[in-house]
């Protein structure tokens, strides 16, 4: 090809360029701006060129991972052998000398959960180790009601809230709930264990600040972990370390934008059994301008006197409250949890609480059954005062008249917790892990005597929780559930078997290596 | 047809196996004859179901009445009794009025079978798991979906603008700073729920009521205030249920599994009021793990009262720091917070994408830990046997072949998959002929094909014995209520064909059928259906967010509830319908939906079908499926694909045969 002809053919292509360019709409407007900078000032349109192609460049350039800073480029063979030589740890860890033989000795029923349980060894023991304090799984009322909600709706409900899950027994359970506790509605999750673990992160989201009693619950460390928020954590039901904290973080807070803030603590401690202060609380709330988000599980059905809870045990307005989170499983003997609250609260939570929308709901059943059993515990508070007359009594016999246990829990908590008394561990030098044992040999002691109790569990997994707070541990215990099931003479001979057992199980020359406390 | 009332059996809804049918052609011709004249005779069938329906609801809210309880028990259900037959047609005495209403209503929980080819065996056909084609719709509709977004977008801010100035303040009091305290939700995490689903919140939690089987009912409610809240009229409707997950039919509140129930609810009562580490493990929690180890193939398992929390608590017994979890990108919610609780790093391979998943085990083991370059110390697989929004299969054959050579432990969420595959009901190992051995955990649940709530975890025992002693959810969650332990145990037995044998290899066969059939049926109605052939979940494309709301309402029109999902739960565009095919469904209900989908399909241009991912026109006479290419090639017809927009007529005709070879 001759020169000339390249030269045309250039110089028409560049003509069709250009041309094609000027039909561009706009095109004129950035001629005229690049003549006159150029005129004006040469240096400034090659910069202005210079910054046209770096930002063609980084358009054009490939994204890159911020995580391949560390990496080390290696061949296939490399990675071959690296492959071949790479061997992982088992899936899981061997069991732990204390898990197998808490295995072992794992009770199994046969039959009804009742007063009077049967085992599979065949033995016929008192139950104090499940939640029946009003023993209403025997109530044939209720049963009944039960038996015909599954003649109408089969068993479960086959599909999530949201995509026709929601049946009309659920509406009538949280509509129930909302007017026993007065609140202005109600939702209902599908297992109580889930249930705070979801609410908290449904509102505390990263950036809000939660604060927290040191010693609260498994569920709600779990939903603090899962909410990504700042937590601040405070002594255990000490109000005035925690109104040193909320004081700090309203300080601290002053002149960052306005955080959703949050108190999050228990009714009744499952871990200790002991109660809050919650007129102080709502003090202390209102001063300092937190919302509260309080678990009522081991409270709902059992304080006040129909059972309301702590609300109504201490004269609170429930509205004051902004979510109260309980459970439908335990002394109600039917299943799930719920959250009561404002409207706003609750129908937020209804898109937002990761167990309600993307779990099924809960059996026609046992919601059923939850509605009945509140409507049981209004009718027949005096159920409630035999409760509190058997508590009294399991009490006398326990915690005074022990040389080695104490019960942290509040009188009217019909799950006693009884921890070794401090100058017993001291004396003793016991570890957590021999507590632990101790109480687990309490257990069969007593479960060989006739008396089925339990020791609190979950120590295990509190760790698990990779929570920074403190240096709170749970102190191993007994767990001693009082039921209204039981007339008072064996309520109080039960009580004296558990008092004899761990007398028995502290006194073994085993066990004795050390020096008696004084008693 | 009326011989079947006669039969103990009708109760549970199930007539004859295939073998009597069998055995009796003629017989069962006319049954057939007379299902088919039964329906053309009286079109408003559904109708007259519905009016069925709302005069028992009204009676049973009164008193659940005891005059529609069947008087079986197991005992008379035993096996062997079934087939004592011949004589039984000569009982024949014409069916009561109350009988005749006992039937409607078992009918409405589980339908009758109409003719004995209506089944299939759910089974992989060998080879590797094809990927399965996704079509795409006309960029014209790709452009609109996004252009409707940002209408959509744009009236919420201007409705916002004026709202929180004009409009009422109680509206926006969530989203205000008041009286010293932050607002409640965040403006803009809110928006999308307030702009946008609110204008189809009516098309969510519909509220029901009686059993979610065949038909479910619901109570119809109006909002006069745009969806903010709702009345409820009154009055009920009796609509055709693709919603439920009720894959095996097993949402009943009569037959064997009722009758099991009840009688353990007298027996145990309500609850075990206590955590399973404490005093809530029984004989019957024990007896239930152990069917369900055996019915899954693994030496050990353990249930749990909720699916949810069946996987958030697990992964955090199972791995922990300084170790790595793969997780297909589309796992379902539980899967993603059980893996952050579990203080594991965790990266996501693309969904069902086996070569990257390789790509990204070769990288993690070659490259170690980040920065440290530590060995990691087990690296976790985490997929699921069926995805819920997908339609779309695990490809497990690939996976436990990688398995062997990159030594990660599998990890297979069942939740949707147990019961709805496999020959015998057994979920995707079953359904690849994989030896279950070969998946370190397989997880499930136990609301969906059996009926029940919660679920399970089975694997080796002594990872079984350490998971019960590390698990949260078993030591200090609540334990399965015995009622639902017995609705899953006699699920359970059913399916495995210990209790009333055949019965539950009616029920696996039919939902096979009953998929592969309205699958068929829709990719050759036009419509872009995602997923395997196989899997009872059937999505097709709306794309539009207006046809969410809109195909919501036509099929509600037509008394069919079905499950449309939008931005969050999929990607923005890809809004979709989910139907969730059961055995409780036979082909009459099948038909009704093809019908009710060509119709509103036509209203809503909803069929976007370019014909790739199958619904050709079928071949003609002397063409085998083999011989295709070489007609194609004959023809000058290679490579060209005609877009599938059957009529009704001919996609019913040619269903039931079509539906059992290879979809094509």
């Amino acid at each position: 090809m001759e020169l000339q002809e390249v030269q045309t053919l250039v110089s028409e292509y560049l003509d069709k360029a250009a041309t094609a360019f000027q039909q561009v709409p706009g095109s004129a407007v950035l001629i005229r701006y690049v003549r006159s900078s150029y005129q004006n000032d040469p240096v400034r349109s090659a910069i202005e060129l210079v910054l046209v192609i770096f930002f063609i460049r980084y358009l054009l350039s490939p994204s890159y991972s911020t995580s391949k800073v560390n990496y080390v480029k290696l061949t296939d063979d490399e990675i071959d052998e690296l492959v071949e030589e790479w061997q992982p740890e088992p899936l899981v860890p061997k069991q732990t000398a204390l898990e197998e033989a808490e295995m072992d000795k794992l009770p199994v029923l046969v039959g009804p959960t009742g007063p009077k349980s049967k085992l599979a060894n065949g033995k016929t023991v008192t139950n104090l180790a499940s939640y029946n304090f009003y023993n209403l799984n025997a109530n044939e009322q209720i049963k009944e009601k039960a038996i015909q909600t599954l003649r109408t709706y089969g068993v479960g409900p086959c599909g999530p809230p949201q995509f026709y899950g929601t049946q009309d027994v659920h509406m009538k359970a949280e509509a129930d709930i909302a007017t026993y506790l007065g609140t202005e509605k109600c939702i209902v999750y599908a297992q109580a264990f889930s249930a705070i673990s979801s609410v908290i992160p449904a509102f505390c989201k990263r950036g809000d600040i939660i604060v927290a009693d040191r010693a609260v619950n498994y569920s709600i460390r779990r939903g603090l972990e899962i909410s990504r928020s700042n937590i601040k954590w405070y002594n255990h039901n000490d109000l005035e370390d925690l109104e040193r904290v909320m004081r700090k973080v309203v300080q601290e807070q002053a002149k960052k934008k306005l955080t959703r803030r949050f108190i999050v603590t228990e009714a009744l401690f499952e871990t200790s059994g002991d109660m809050n202060d919650l007129p102080k609380l709502i003090e202390l709330k209102e001063k300092y301008k937190f919302r509260i988000i309080l678990d009522e599980t081991w409270s709902f059905g059992v304080l006040g006197r129909t059972g309301r809870g702590l609300t109504e045990h201490q004269n609170v307005d429930p509205t004051q409250i902004d979510m109260i989170v309980g459970s439908l499983a335990g002394p109600l003997c039917a299943g799930g949890g719920f959250c009561a609250g404002s409207s706003d609260v609750v129908e937020h939570q209804r898109i937002s609480a990761a167990a309600y929308t993307f779990s099924a709901a809960l059996p026609a059943m046992l919601a059923m059954t939850a509605s009945e059993s509140l409507n049981v515990l209004q009718s027949n508070p005096e159920i409630l005062v035999q409760c509190r007359e058997n508590i009294r009594l399991a009490r006398a016999q326990l915690d005074p008249r022990s040389d080695w246990v104490m019960c942290t829990s509040a009188p009217e908590n019909p799950i006693m917790i009884l921890v070794f008394k401090p100058e017993v561990v001291n004396a003793r030098r016991l570890t957590i892990e021999d507590q632990e044992r101790l109480m687990q040999e309490c257990c069969d002691e007593a479960l060989a005597n006739g008396v089925l109790i339990t020791r609190l569990k979950g120590s295990s997994i509190s760790t698990h929780a990779s929570l920074k707070d403190g240096n709170w541990t749970v102190q191993p215990a007994l767990k001693v559930c009082i039921t209204s099931g039981l007339s008072k003479k064996d309520m109080e001979k039960a009580a004296t078997t558990i008092r004899h057992a761990i007398t028995k199980v502290m006194t073994r020359k085993t066990n004795n290596k050390l020096n008696l406390p004084t008693a | 047809m009326p011989r079947t009332l006669s039969n103990p059996f009708s109760s549970s809804g199930m007539p004859q196996s295939e073998k009597a049918g069998e055995r009796r052609p003629s017989h069962s011709k006319g049954r057939i004859a007379g299902f088919f004249s039964k329906s053309k005779d009286q079109p408003p069938a559904h109708q007259a179901i519905l009016m069925q329906s709302q005069q028992q609801t009204a009676s049973t809210t009164q008193s659940p009445s005891p005059v529609s309880l069947p008087t079986i028990s197991l005992s008379a259900a035993a096996p062997g009794e079934q087939n004592g037959d011949e004589q039984s047609t000569t009982l024949f005495e014409p069916p009561s009025a109350e009988e005749e209403q006992k039937l409607e209503r078992t009918h409405a929980q589980f339908g009758p079978l109409i003719h004995p080819s209506h089944r299939y065996v759910s089974t992989h056909t060998g080879g590797t798991l094809e990927k399965p084609i996704e079509d795409e719709p006309p960029y014209y509709f790709v452009l609109t979906t996004y252009l409707s977004y940002l209408i959509l977008i744009f009236c919420g801010h201007l409705r916002d603008f004026f709202g929180k100035r004009f409009g009422n303040k109680k509206h926006y009091a969530t989203l205000k700073a008041s009286n010293g305290y932050a607002p409640l939700n965040d403006d803009f995490d809110n928006f999308y729920v307030r702009r946008l689903k609110m204008r189809l919140d009516d098309c969510f939690a519909r509220p029901t009521t009686g059993v979610p089987g065949r038909f479910i009912t619901l109570m119809d409610r109006k909002s006069t205030d745009f969806n903010r809240s709702y009345q409820f009229t009154g009055t009920y409707t009796q609509t055709l249920n693709v919603s439920s997950y009720n894959y095996l039919g097993f949402a009943q509140s009569e037959g064997p599994c009722a009758e099991a129930v009840e009688e353990c609810v007298r027996k145990y009562g309500l609850s075990t009021c206590s955590p399973r580490g404490d005093a809530g493990t029984t004989d019957l929690a024990l007896e239930v793990e152990r069917e369900i180890a055996q019915f899954v193939g693994k030496p050990a398992a353990m249930v749990f009262s909720m699916g949810f929390v069946t996987n958030a608590g697990s992964f955090p017994a199972l791995v922990s720091k300084g170790c790595l979890i793969l997780s297909d990108e589309l796992n379902h919610a539980s899967i993603r917070i059980g893996a952050r609780m579990s203080g594991a790093v965790i990266r996501s391979f693309k969904h069902n994408d086996i070569e990257d998943l390789e790509r990204m085990l070769r990288e993690a083991i070659s490259q170690g830990q980040p920065r440290t370059h530590r060995p990691w110390k087990k690296i976790l697989v985490a997929v699921e046997g069926l995805y819920s929004m997908e339609g779309t299969m695990v490809d497990l054959p690939s996976i436990v072949a990688l398995k062997k050579k990159y030594k990660f432990f599998l990890y297979v969420d069942e939740a949707h998959s147990v019961g709805a595959l496999g020959r015998r009901g057994r979920g995707v190992c079953d359904y690849f002929n994989v030896d279950p051995a070969e998946v370190d955990i397989l997880m499930g649940t136990l609301t969906k094909s059996f009926g029940a709530n919660g679920g399970y975890v089975a694997a080796e025992k002594h990872i079984i014995d350490k998971l019960k002693s590390t698990n949260a959810a078993t030591l200090l969650g609540e334990s399965p209520a015995p009622s639902v332990l017995m609705q899953i145990l006699a699920s359970l037995r059913i399916i495995t064909g210990e209790l009333v044998p055949g019965q539950g290899e009616e029920r696996l066969q039919r939902i096979a059928f009953n998929s592969r059939y309205l699958r068929l049926g829709l990719k050759r109605l036009g419509y872009i259906v995602y997923g395997h052939d196989d899997s009872p979940i059937i999505p097709i494309m709306l794309y539009h967010p207006a046809k969410i709301a809109a195909f919501s309402h036509e099929m509600l029109k037509r008394k069919i509830s079905v499950v449309v999902v939008g931005y969050p739960a999929t990607p923005l565009i890809s809004s979709r319908a989910r139907f969730c095919v059961s055995a409780a469904h036979n082909k009459e209900d099948m038909d009704r939906v093809l019908a009710a989908c060509d119709v509103v399909g036509d209203i809503l241009q909803l069929k976007y079908s370019t014909g790739v991912a199958g619904g050709a026109d079928p071949l003609p006479a002397g063409v085998t499926p083999e011989m295709e290419p070489e007609w194609r090639r004959a023809n000058g017809l290679e490579g060209v694909i005609k877009p599938p927009r059957w009529k009704l007529e001919d996609v019913i005709a040619r269903g039931v045969d079509d539906a059992k070879v290879k979809l094509r």
